[in-house]
């Protein structure tokens, strides 16, 4: 099942990269979707067998992310066809400054799409702490062609950082795992082998300095490419830049699977008796990233940009909520599925707002209710989703989060938490509402002010399904959350 | 002792890209410091050949050492750009600086408690000095393609820790790193040739029109 998983998307790639024709190559995209998320779905039912003698393993962690990261492609892969359709052929003109550019041909787009698949799944199923940091460098190398899609000087720039920011702090990693191997060699020159579960086994027996270590590089360097601050540089530029297809994936689902790697090694230090190590540093990094994003969400004219710097903010919670331990990663874990579920909702809104507008810019769109009303609708239940409004999901996970802050007597982490959601709620609210409403006069300049359902269906059904989480979260799911909660202490 | 000269020579390599000024000399420099470190896979292995080294050596060789190479000349070439490194600091500190990094790593390196003793003394304070220089060469230096070329030494430098401090990780995890780098410079490849067509320039300083305060 593992290894069906990671072939079908490095298989329907190849088959979309040699495809001349577009309608088939686009349904291509959607029939992997469709059947990367029946698979994920299977596992559900039934337990997925380790393979390669435990390399490849699905434990409830890596089943919950595997999952997020499902049905965020299925629902980006029908998105991704309308948007396709929409985009012209040819050169056009860059509505910023004017200037001709073309995009890269699509047959490249699309395979390069679903092999990021198969790397985002490969994160998700290693045990091997070696493979999982080829799987994380594999993201960055298979993501940076998809920001490039629109070929300007803007977008460039963008995957320029993205790759040399990301590349340098994955590359740390590596040397962390050169410190972990050190950590597990025993006296008589054996090592255990950097398989998971084998390390949580004699996770007595590694070196607590050697492990330290090994957790400063793991959480500088996948660190990096979650987007904590001061590390997130790349993240804005990135996001704001790509398409709004791929800013969606990026957000909900590559930056969770890095948060992953942090997490595995997490896993070992809570079994060799140093959870608290981590969760100190893990606490200080989620409100430093909470901070930053605050900062620059208030006034932020760029309203992509400010999706991106509430991804920030939202790994700066996930990370406290794990830093903070017992019930606050339980809740770091709801958290995650509610971020990574609305925030990609709200890029492809953005995404159908941006194609109307033709401006990035928050003060130029005004009226979205008026010129696009599903959209409009989408993008206020978006707003009050992401700041943690009930009845959604995120509400309940803050809170849980909060909870447990005051549970464990972290009284000023509380305090700080809440002043900085505040912020960032007045600071998203102003500018999501102001685009929301008024006049519908400026707007639908161009084509598409009429919104193909293929536009619409995606966000709406991600919507739904934030607000079903909010009111009931399934037996299920909740065991899963619980198991995945309990290994990371 | 093979494995000391050969570190001796990672060494020099690093302090001599700091202080290179042509870009076709510094790609020289990486692409012999990809043979260097291919050349010590096989020299640390004290107990006779076997195939897995000799395998890994010839793929370390081909890659870091011809395909890396090639592909940065072919970028360079394509790019009618001045061939000068131009640095934000210039070569004599860049040497400075390289010497007392090159020192540090020793001083850091003889207190750090190692479970069991290295193939030779000077891999673990040579592989971070050299670690160090890479990421040296990627913040002090304006061009794109030398930001590579740093990340190239980082890589080897890190490699070399690998190497030095890890008796055995299976050939299957190596020849995936490998391969992830091999990948990532060819994209970093194709990504400088757009920034040469779209601005004229290969200069990553002025790749700055993305910020969220103009200054």
């Amino acid at each position: 099942m593992i290894l069906a998983l990671l072939a079908l998307p490095t298989a329907a790639a190849l088959a979309a990269y040699f495809m001349r024709a577009d309608a088939p190559r686009r349904w291509l995209l959607v029939l992997a979707a469709v059947l990367h998320a029946a698979l994920t779905a299977a596992t559900w039912v039934t337990r997925a067998a380790p393979v390669a003698s435990g390399w490849l393993a699905l434990d409830a962690p890596g089943q919950l992310f595997l999952s997020i990261t499902s049905v965020l492609f299925l629902m980006a892969a029908g998105y991704g066809v309308g948007y396709l359709r929409r985009e012209h052929r040819g050169a056009r003109t860059d509505f910023v400054e004017g200037l001709l550019f073309a995009n890269a041909p699509e047959a490249t787009f699309t395979a390069c799409l679903l092999l990021f698949l198969a790397a985002m799944t490969l994160v998700c199923v290693s045990h091997r702490f070696g493979l999982l940091w080829v799987g994380i460098e594999a993201t960055t190398l298979t993501s940076a062609p998809l920001i490039y899609f629109h070929r300007h000087h803007r977008s460039l720039e963008a995957t320029w950082k993205y790759l040399m920011i990301c590349s340098v702090g994955i590359a740390l990693a590596l040397l962390g795992n050169f410190f972990l191997t050190v950590a597990a060699s025993n006296a008589d020159g054996t090592v255990v082998p950097l398989i998971l579960e084998d390390l949580v086994r004699s996770a007595s027996r590694l070196h607590v300095l050697w492990l330290r270590a090994a957790f400063l590089l793991f959480l500088v360097g996948y660190g990096t490419k979650m987007g904590l601050a001061p590390l997130h540089t790349w993240l804005p530029d990135a996001h704001s830049e790509a398409p709004s297809v791929v800013s969606a994936l990026l957000s909900g689902a590559l930056l969770n699977c890095a948060f992953l790697g942090i997490l595995r090694l997490q896993q070992v230090c809570v079994a060799a008796g140093e959870a608290a190590f981590g969760q100190e540093l893990l606490v200080g990094f989620g409100l430093l990233s909470m901070a930053v994003a605050a900062v620059f969400v208030l006034g932020q004219p760029d309203y992509k940009r400010m999706l991106a710097y509430s991804s920030v903010e939202h790994m700066g919670i996930l990370t406290l909520g794990v830093g903070l331990g017992g019930a606050a990663t339980f809740g770091a874990m709801l958290h995650a599925v509610n971020h990574s579920l609305t925030k990609a909702m709200l890029f492809l809104v953005a995404g159908n707002i941006l194609a109307t507008y033709q401006s990035k810019s928050t003060a130029d769109v005004r009226g979205v209710l008026r010129a696009l009303p599903v959209s409009g609708l989408l993008w206020l239940t978006g707003l009050f989703a992401i700041t943690g409004s009930p009845p959604f999901g995120a509400f309940l996970s803050e809170l849980t989060i909060f909870k447990a802050a005051l549970d464990h007597g972290r009284v000023v982490v509380a305090i700080a938490y809440l002043v900085l959601l505040a912020l960032i709620f007045v600071g998203m609210a102003t500018a999501m509402l102001q685009m929301a409403q008024g006049p519908a006069d400026a707007p639908a300049r161009r084509r598409g002010d009429t919104e193909p359902w293929l536009t619409i269906a995606p966000p709406a059904v991600l919507a739904a399904v934030v607000l079903g989480l909010g009111l009931y979260v399934p037996d299920a799911v909740r065991q899963v959350l619980e198991h995945a909660a309990r290994a990371f202490g | 002792m093979w494995t000391d000269t050969l570190l001796v020579f990672l060494a020099l390599s690093s302090l001599l890209l700091l202080g290179s000024s042509r870009l076709t000399r510094c790609i020289r420099i990486v692409a012999f410091q990809g043979v260097v470190l291919g050349a010590l896979t096989l020299a640390v292995h004290r107990d006779g050949l076997s195939v897995r080294p000799l395998l890994l050596a010839v793929a370390i060789v081909g890659i870091k050492g011809v395909a890396f190479p090639w592909v940065l000349s072919r970028v360079l070439r394509a790019g009618e750009v001045r061939r000068e490194v131009e640095p934000f600091i210039s070569y004599n500190v860049s040497l400075v600086v390289g010497a007392l990094t090159l020192g540090l790593s020793f001083w850091w390196s003889a207190r750090l408690p190692l479970p069991m003793p290295p193939v030779s003394s000077l891999i673990v304070p040579i592989a971070f000095f050299t670690t160090l220089a890479g990421l040296f060469v990627i913040v002090s230096r304006r061009k794109a393609l030398t930001q590579v070329l740093g990340y190239l030494v980082l890589e080897n430098g890190i490699y070399a820790i690998g190497i030095g401090l890890v008796a055995e990780t299976p050939m299957v995890v190596e020849l995936g790193v490998l391969l992830d780098v091999f990948v990532a410079v060819f994209v970093m490849g194709i990504a400088i040739f757009h920034i040469n067509r779209e601005f004229d320039h290969i200069d990553a300083d002025r790749l700055a029109v993305l910020r969220d305060w103009s200054a």
